[in-house]
């Protein structure tokens, strides 16, 4: 039996495939404004690519912000449990998650089921969030997949104080009036980043081994920056981005249709 | 020939509800008219001496409550702002003191105060909010301060409230150039003791599984206890609904239709989602049986001895829910917990009411750790929507039910 996972990002959707128990493929693609349009192409791409055809998947989960929208999928779920049976089935003894994508961040505690004990997600702030470092790229002209390298060859990290993006950003430009280098000013957005992430992960009292997903996790700054605020090491496997398809996917293993 | 069908699930004793705030109301309205004198008080205060003096009480925060639920606070908010006020600045606050420049909101502005009663029981926020109408109405104002009870409440707390009690009967008195008629004042006190003992009573009767009734309910019928607690209406009211109450749940009539999970509600209501909430957790077959905050008109009345009654009101009126301290506030929300078997707690962090929404996280951590049920915090306002998203607030509920439903397999 094959199941799939649609998980329909704000800025990416991904899909999963999973057969006994085994992944299968994954694939991302960008997510643009239509969400039914998404979930189409990238379930019918990744079918494609594994050379598969619509009759051989016994059942779709939906998850994501577009996650309502995806009309052929058997059931929808929350990103929340997603990316918790998602990083359960690639790790088994996680115990705790700290997911930042595109449009929010949250941390999420585990039992030793892969099931969600608690969670804590942003507030109405976009700061701690993908959508800040892809402001902050744009402002310091830097492309966003370069963003983590770039930051970690700081020498003295810049301080950012506030903690909105939108007052980050000007502070960012003073910063850069005043010719501090590129590489301090990266260093010290991620570290604003990831003190707005950890602050979630201390209101539901996470506890390791803590995987890191979502598309932030691809920044390598980012991660050692959380790594240093959560004073634990973070596991970041290659499929960061499409935990929550996985999950989907494996949670559609487990509906009784 | 077939009858229309009627609709059981619907609380029949809402009209009467609204019918008597309609009078109360026009009452409130027409004061001037009939010669009576309105007095505006914080929603915690002693309002059994007005009462009992012929004053009509006006709340300003029940009416902040109305231009809530009227969907009219983010226009009042923004009038309020643009006067100067702060949007950090609770929203009752604002929207009081807006609408009482433009005459604005459901009923057209409350009736122009002869004096205002404040007490601090339930923020500190009212001495300024107070203190800014007084001068606008340019009227006298009571300030009765009801020190924090972190722990207990000591012979020096005890004293220095009960002066002012006293203090608050002579301001009266003044004010109608009138005594204060004590065998009404203890007539009075019995029908307040008698309207909390029945509206605990009201609230009571959601343990029974399925619940007759919602705190989305509650919220509605509280209302009366509020405005008009020392006075019969109160005391009638409340007994034909328990009665009502009584027979749903002899006739097996839920709320939710397919009660499932049962969940306890912290903080205010967010005023002007009511509708969205109640049926968000509906699709869920979860219904909100309590909450915190409509069980605060009743929470001290363990404090009130009827017979003699302003003795008792100082303790009564400082050690409720919103001035104690947070240890007592989570021991209190792990009675409800109990009492209401509850799955789940959902805390609503107020942006405007910061005594209220101080100490949630602690009192959060205290509930998972005592009873291991989940507890979900939505962020959002009373009065003002822009301070709520309804995507992530939906996306949050979605989780958090996901989650009970987990547990509860």
């Amino acid at each position: 039996m094959i199941y799939a996972g649609i998980d329909i990002g704000s800025i990416t959707a991904k899909a999963a495939l999973i057969k006994d128990d085994h992944l299968l493929d994954t694939i991302v693609i960008p997510t643009g404004y239509h969400h039914l349009n998404a979930g189409i192409r990238v379930f019918d791409t990744l079918l494609q690519q594994a050379g598969l055809d619509r009759q051989d998947i016994s059942a779709v989960v939906s998850t994501g912000y577009g996650r309502a929208s995806i009309d052929f999928a058997d059931k929808a779920m929350t990103e929340i449990l997603c990316h918790g049976a998602g990083a359960h089935f690639l790790h088994p003894g996680i115990r705790g998650i700290i997911d930042v994508g595109g449009q929010d961040s949250k941390a999420v505690l585990l039992d030793d089921q892969g099931r969600v004990e608690n969670f804590a997600m942003n507030d109405k702030c976009a700061a701690g969030t993908g959508r800040f470092l892809e402001v902050m790229a744009r402002a310091l002209e830097v492309e966003l997949d370069q963003m983590g390298k770039v930051g970690l060859q700081a020498d003295n990290p810049s301080k950012i104080s506030s903690i909105c993006t939108v007052f980050a950003e000007s502070e960012v430009i003073s910063m850069i009036a005043r010719q501090e280098k590129r590489e301090n000013i990266i260093a010290g957005i991620h570290d604003a980043a990831a003190a707005r992430v950890a602050i979630l992960a201390a209101k539901i009292r996470i506890r390791g081994p803590i995987m890191m997903t979502g598309g932030v996790a691809k920044n390598s700054g980012m991660a050692a920056a959380l790594e240093e605020r959560l004073k634990m090491p973070l596991v970041i496997g290659s499929l960061s981005q499409e935990t929550g398809a996985i999950g989907a996917a494996v949670l559609a293993s487990g509906l009784q249709l | 020939m077939s009858e229309k069908p009627v609709d059981k699930t619907k609380i029949r004793s809402a009209k009467k509800m609204r019918d008597l705030m309609t009078t109360y109301y026009l009452d409130a309205l027409s004061a001037q008219q009939n010669n009576k004198q309105v007095a505006w008080i914080t929603s915690g205060g002693p309002v059994e001496p007005l009462v009992a003096m012929d004053i009509i009480p006006v709340y300003p925060e029940n009416h902040g409550a109305m231009i809530g639920s009227a969907k009219m606070g983010e226009d009042l908010c923004g009038k309020a702002e643009d006067m100067g006020y702060s949007s950090d600045l609770c929203s009752y606050a604002r929207t009081d003191i807006a609408c009482s420049v433009v005459k604005g909101g459901p009923i057209g502005g409350l009736p122009k105060p002869d004096m205002l009663i404040c007490c601090n029981n339930i923020c500190g926020t009212v001495l300024k909010w107070y203190e800014v109408q007084a001068r606008f109405y340019n009227v006298p104002l009571f300030i009765l301060d009801t020190p924090v009870c972190h722990t207990g409440y000591s012979p020096e707390i005890a004293e220095y409230v009960r002066t002012q009690v006293d203090e608050y009967i002579v301001f009266l008195e003044n004010m109608t150039k009138r005594k204060l008629d004590h065998d009404k004042m203890t007539q009075v006190g019995k029908l307040s003791f008698e309207a909390q003992h029945l509206w605990q009573k009201v609230l009571n009767t959601t343990a029974h599984k399925p619940s007759p009734m919602s705190a989305f309910d509650a919220f509605f019928f509280l209302a009366l206890i509020v405005t008009l607690r020392g006075t019969r209406t109160v005391v009638d009211f409340y007994k034909e609904l328990i009665a009502e109450m009584e027979q749903r749940i002899t006739e097996g009539i839920s709320v939710v239709p397919n009660e499932k999970y049962r969940l306890l509600w912290d903080n205010l209501p967010v005023w002007y989602q009511l509708k969205w909430l109640s049926s968000k957790f509906s699709q869920h077959n979860a219904c909100l049986v309590a909450d915190t905050y409509t069980s605060a008109w009743c929470g001290a009345i363990k404090y009130i001895d009827e017979n003699n009654f302003l003795d008792s009101i100082g303790q009564a009126y400082t050690r409720i829910y919103l001035n104690i301290g947070v240890d007592q506030m989570a021991q209190e929300v792990l009675d409800m917990i109990r009492f209401y078997d509850v799955n789940g707690l959902v805390m609503h962090s107020n942006r405007s009411c910061k005594p209220y929404s101080f100490g949630q996280m602690d009192i959060m951590n205290i509930v998972r750790k005592k009873t291991g049920i989940p507890v979900l915090m939505i962020e959002a306002d009373m009065v003002d929507p822009r301070s709520f998203s309804q995507s992530q607030v939906e996306n949050r509920i979605d989780a958090f039910m996901e989650i009970i439903k987990q547990r509860e397999k």
